[in-house]
């Protein structure tokens, strides 16, 4: 059966392109996340298994209990595909990055000013509608996210399917159903990953929600002023929503410049060159 | 142009914008995100397998039934725990106790140690471990992982649920629901848990009341004396329920406690409005069971138990020196009793509780071996002669307290309370701190409780005197 997976992908570079080449060569590096080549995000709202998909990850046993609120400060881990080593920050759960509540403010912050490489948004594939919410908010910041269904097992025994394809293809961004406490769809969620970090998997453009013609016409106006500024703002639409509705960190982090930096580095660094500059 | 001309720029168009900004854009991602759901899930035909989680819930938050589920639910768990530990720690007793500490003498002859390193070593720091080990493994091999499927399954939140209003009532926040339920397992872990809570008032409120959730540590030693001094009163077959129910009814006391104390002081020093959010019921799910077994054995029981170990050894030498150095023709454990004494008898307790509660203040764990220890180092009995130690069963840990420490039912209940309601041991109180950073407020968390202790016992001791009781 090897042989014939091997012959059949053979061409030329073929299975160095392959997704699942570097598969053998996973470690789990639990706790040590020194020197990582990449940094991902663990989003998602309370409760939707997000620590049980940082543990399936990581190898590391952090407690994981039914209930929101449970994680109240991020936890890292790392792991290792291939060559490249992902530093892994589990957030604790938010159902949006609109409110500013104090124990929400750690994953907003880290999601707007941290600078992961990847964020991963996990959701409840049997409350969906609820938990896109957060979903396409993070898809309008970067593009570089991408979607865990997870609780599919739980999904499929209330007789609910989701066709993660189409999904995907709607909101221009991965999506990889799991059920993280069984261990289902982790080899896919890590490869997933690492195909996004290094630019393998290619996704859209932030996607846009459309909002009322009065405050698109209000966005339009802040983001062209803020193109003057800063042309090279990848998502300057939504920085002046933020703005237009006066949020004190987005404020803050204009002022002082760092703005553009970090919302700059998640498109213009070329995904190739990132992997090379990266001696990797 | 620059930046703070486009900040007040946008400062200028929300105040042109006739809508409820907010409001919208969060109405548009709602519908967005019902759009896209629309066209990629597809739902069951009926109803039909929401059911259970439905009736369920429907049962256990209950504004009739939700509370008397939750004391049954409690209850079911303690006589569990109550009746399935009773023969194992008896086993662990004689074996640890009984066989391992004459072994380790008969060695210790045999290679002409001196009998003070035998003391100290054998008679102190052993015997105190292996104490802890018969008394606290097995009741804690039980609890945990019952408990920890129980929140696996999804119950806490309900708790919280139920809790809600209460709180509200108390002018806390209905979170602090959830960080008492993590008191329960662990005081120091509930206090770090109290971050969940926004508002500093609320927080602070959380924090000093964390400490009326029986953790960990006080669980093996209600267990323990609900089951010689309740379980004893009442006929052999309702033993274990009427211990477990006594359980229950401490914990019980400890919410009422944390209600009473987070109302008084949202009414004085931390007045303010409750404030409002919104807890996420999540669904019921099936809990793995072995591997939440496999965990909470690990996790939990060994990592406490260990901690309960490493506290034990040294505080068995600091007893056995107290028991045996010679001060003025009398152990230093008789001066200090002596001492204690009176305030102790006062308060329905005596002299050897409150200087074990002294010697245990950095793990709560330690109490029960710590008195048992000192009460028959303090009576001289020939049961704490070495080589002779008979295996502790619940009889004859029962006859140690009575013959050699003359408690009564009332020191047993005064034991209990105060087993609920005194200082949070050491690593509790260096969490505060950490959490604070306020020497104020570590402070009152140390003396709030404490004081509560010593009012109630005093009122239980002082009623029943007054009832006729010695």
């Amino acid at each position: 059966m090897f042989g014939l997976k091997r012959a059949s992908c053979g061409i030329d570079d073929g299975c160095a392109g392959c997704p699942m080449a570097g598969s053998a060569a996973v470690h789990r590096f639990g706790l040590d996340t020194a020197n990582a080549d990449y940094v991902v995000a663990l989003a998602g709202n309370p409760n939707t298994g997000k620590s049980t998909v940082f543990n399936a990850l990581t190898g590391l046993r952090q407690h994981v209990g039914n209930w929101p609120g449970k994680t109240v400060v991020r936890a890292e881990g790392a792991f290792v595909v291939g060559k490249a080593k992902f530093k892994l920050v589990d957030l604790p759960g938010t159902y949006s990055l609109l409110s500013n509540s104090a124990d929400e403010e750690v994953a907003r912050d880290f999601i707007l000013f941290g600078r992961p490489d990847v964020t991963v948004v996990v959701t409840d594939a049997t409350a969906l509608e609820r938990n896109l919410n957060l979903a396409l908010q993070v898809l309008e910041i970067t593009d570089r996210a991408i979607l865990v269904l997870n609780l599919m097992d739980e999904a499929e025994r209330r007789g609910i399917s989701v066709d993660d394809r189409a999904l995907a293809r709607d909101l221009g961004a991965p999506v990889v159903p799991m059920a993280a406490r069984r261990g289902r769809g982790v080899p896919d969620l890590r490869e997933t990953i690492a195909g996004v970090a290094t630019g393998k998997i290619a996704c859209r453009p932030p996607r846009v929600t459309r909002f009322d013609e009065a405050i698109e016409q209000s966005v339009a106006r802040i983001a062209d002023a803020l193109l003057d500024v800063h042309p090279e703002l990848p998502n300057a639409r939504w920085v002046a929503l933020r703005l237009l509705e006066g949020d004190p960190n987005v404020i803050r982090e204009a002022r002082a410049g760092t703005l553009g930096q970090g919302l700059h580095r998640h498109v213009v660094e070329a995904p190739a060159t990132e992997v090379a500059s990266r001696g990797h | 142009m620059d930046i703070d001309n486009v900040i007040a720029m946008a400062t200028s168009e929300r105040s042109n914008l006739k809508v409820n900004l907010h409001d919208r854009v969060v109405e548009a991602l709602y519908q967005e995100a019902g759009r896209l759901t629309e066209r990629s899930v597809s739902l069951p035909g009926g109803p039909r397998q929401w059911r259970l989680d439905q009736v369920l819930d429907r049962i256990l938050t209950s504004r009739v039934f939700g509370f008397p589920a939750m004391g049954l639910l409690f209850a079911g768990v303690f006589w569990l725990t109550i009746e399935g530990a009773n023969v194992p720690s008896g086993m662990l007793a004689t074996l640890l106790i009984d066989h391992g500490a004459t072994l380790l003498h008969r060695w210790a002859d045999a290679l002409r140690i001196p009998s003070f390193v035998q003391g100290l070593t054998i008679d102190g720091i052993y015997l105190a471990a292996a104490w802890v080990v018969s008394v606290m493994l097995p009741p804690m091999a039980i609890f945990f992982p019952i408990f920890t499927l129980l929140e696996d399954f999804g119950y806490l939140p309900r708790v919280a649920f139920n809790m809600d209003r209460a709180f509200r009532w108390a002018g806390a926040h209905g979170k602090q629901a959830l960080t008492m339920m993590m008191g329960y397992g662990c005081n120091a872990a509930g206090v770090v848990a109290t971050r969940i809570i926004d508002s500093p008032r609320e927080r602070l409120i959380a924090i000093l009341t964390n400490n009326f959730a029986v953790c960990n540590g006080r669980w093996p030693t209600l267990i323990l004396v609900s089951s010689i001094f309740i379980g004893a009163v009442v006929p052999p077959a309702l033993a274990g329920a009427a211990a477990a129910v006594t359980v229950v009814g401490v914990a019980i006391i400890g919410i009422v406690c944390t209600l009473l104390v987070s109302a008084f002081l949202s009414r004085t020093w931390l007045k303010g409005q409750a404030s409002v959010f919104s807890l996420e019921l999540p669904p019921y799910r099936p809990p793995r069971l072995l591997q939440t077994i496999y965990t909470s054995l690990i996790d939990r029981t060994l990592i406490v138990l260990w901690r309960a170990v490493v506290m034990a050894a040294p505080a068995g030498a600091v007893i056995w020196l107290l028991g045996n150095v010679e001060v003025a023709g009398q152990s230093m454990a008789h001066w200090i009793v002596q001492g204690l004494d009176p305030v102790g008898v006062l308060i329905g307790l005596n002299g050897v509780i409150l200087l074990a509660y002294v010697v245990a203040i950095p793990a709560n764990e330690i109490v029960i071996p710590t008195v048992l220890m000192l009460t028959l180092n303090l009576a001289k009995s020939p049961l704490a002669e070495k080589g002779v130690m008979i295996e502790l069963t619940d009889d004859v840990t029962r006859r140690v307290l009575v013959e050699h420490g003359g408690w009564t039912l009332l020191t047993g209940i005064n034991l209990m309370l105060f087993s609920l309601l005194h200082n949070p041991c050491s690593t509790t109180i260096l969490t505060i701190w950490n959490e604070t950073r306020s020497k104020r407020w570590t402070a009152l968390a140390v003396a709030i409780p404490l004081a509560l202790g010593f009012g109630v016992c005093f009122i239980t001791a002082s009623a029943a005197r007054l009832f006729g009781h010695h």
